[in-house]
């Protein structure tokens, strides 16, 4: 693999100015780099496309679409916003387009249909908590867990979630995403967050995470 | 009861803490409740269970491992951006789409003009045409015909209605119709098309009529000589 590829895997350490030569050339009709230019963003891509269609055949599809579209509107793009963020825009409205026109019927999971979205979430565990090291994630099966928990999260809230915790969006560029409020991303996402982490300590006692290296009797929350 | 009263107390405040834990999280918070807010989770152990939980499901949700794509999904996007990409042009590439979108229908009205320019000007533009004309399509088109001056007609030989005799030419009837000339409908009327018969009887009147018509400017013309 070429060296711009390398970097390009990691949009950090590309750095902000081989991304904008790589726009302007597709701007300017290079066209055959565009895969190049989105390549670093397709797992975020699809993760936001996941969050709202919660179908992997329709988000992938979704993410495909939302990349061609990125593609038909490049043209328009301004270099005062992030690439990343405009794309991730693009695929939310594409997912969420989709969404509406199939009118999905989302399964609820730990909603607060009991609890409006003001008031506030009561966290339901206070075991002693242990740090989870970051190697865990090596495991398929503890991704698997938390995607499962993720999923089992209230629309409203996973979107929020995803977008600003997994795509690293702002909360002003989360707001816009959803076309929502500040104040909304904020109390969903602070919802968001505590759900998870009773679901997973939810989980912790069922074993999902017993082959981990945490000590007898100890929950890692 | 004092005891009660503190833990009411607690209890309120670790409520307003997990109302703002999130953005402690995030550091979104102004300096005096981030300040009393890390008192508290000094000295209570459920919320600080709750903030050390949140955190780690914030840490381990951000990892990049957890944005996982299908198998064989980057093979399968970078073949629909091909084939995407050669079907579609950026939007700023409508600005030629756009641009053709009026060069259309101009070339095409060009086309037109120039179809009709070159119809025009074809020699086998018909310069002759009698309203009751009719086509000459079933007359063979190497049957020798007269045609003469003075008159629209192509005639078949020895017609008695032929129209100035000493002028008159032999060619056939294809170069006749190239030329402009119809059949005669009495000498012709065998090759002719029976299409005004077929139609409405106040068109075979007006056919008739006509031809009545032209039959006497034809005898007109042969009385003449």
């Amino acid at each position: 693999m070429s060296e711009p590829h390398a970097a390009l895997n990691n949009p950090a350490a590309a750095g902000g100015s081989r991304e904008q030569d790589l726009i302007s050339s597709v701007q300017r009709g290079q066209h055959e780099l565009f895969y190049e230019l989105v390549r670093p963003y397709e797992r975020r891509v699809y993760a936001a496309a996941l969050a709202i269609l919660r179908n992997e055949h329709d988000a992938e599809d979704a993410a495909q679409e939302a990349m061609l579209k990125a593609f038909a509107n490049i043209r328009q793009f301004r270099a005062e916003a992030r690439f990343s963020t405009w794309l991730i825009q693009i695929t939310v409205n594409e997912a969420l387009m989709r969404r509406r026109r199939e009118r999905t019927v989302v399964m609820e999971g730990i909603d607060d249909r009991r609890d409006g979205e003001e008031g506030g979430y009561a966290p339901r565990d206070f075991a002693d908590w242990r740090e989870i090291p970051s190697e865990a994630l090596e495991r398929k099966e503890v991704r698997q867990r938390l995607a499962e928990a993720l999923a089992r999260l209230d629309q409203k809230y996973r979107q929020v979630f995803v977008l600003r915790d997994m795509e690293h969006l702002n909360i002003q560029e989360t707001a816009e995403a959803l076309g929502i409020t500040v104040a909304s991303v904020k109390t969903r996402l602070l919802r968001a967050r505590l759900m998870l982490r009773d679901l997973l300590a939810a989980g912790w006692e069922q074993g999902w995470f017993s082959r981990l290296p945490f000590e007898k009797g100890t929950k890692p929350w | 009861m004092v005891e009660n009263n503190d833990l009411e107390k607690n209890n309120d405040n670790c409520q307003r803490v997990w109302r703002d834990i999130s953005n402690y999280i995030d550091g979104d918070i102004d300096p005096g409740l981030r300040s009393t807010m890390h008192e508290h989770f000094r000295t209570c152990k459920r919320c600080a269970s709750v903030l050390a939980g949140a955190r780690n499901v914030v840490q381990l949700y951000g990892d990049e491992r957890m944005l996982d794509v299908p198998a064989g999904f980057s093979r399968r996007l970078e073949k629909r951006l091909e084939k995407g990409l050669a079907k579609d042009e950026p939007s700023g590439a409508r600005r030629w789409s756009s641009w053709s979108a009026w060069l259309v229908p101009v070339a095409a009205l060009v086309l037109i003009a120039g179809t009709v320019f070159l119809t025009n000007s074809l020699p086998f533009r018909n310069y002759v045409q009698s309203r009751h004309a009719q086509p000459g399509n079933h007359v063979p088109p190497d049957l020798v015909v007269v045609v003469s001056a003075g008159s629209k007609l192509f005639h078949a030989p020895g017609c008695p209605f032929i129209h100035d005799k000493n002028s008159e030419r032999t060619m056939t009837a294809k170069e006749a119709m190239q030329d402009g000339y119809v059949p005669c409908t009495r000498c012709l009327r065998q090759y002719l098309n029976t299409s005004l018969t077929r139609h409405t009887g106040q068109q075979v009147v007006e056919a008739d009529s006509v031809d009545r018509g032209e039959e006497q400017e034809e005898l007109l013309g042969v009385a003449g000589h």
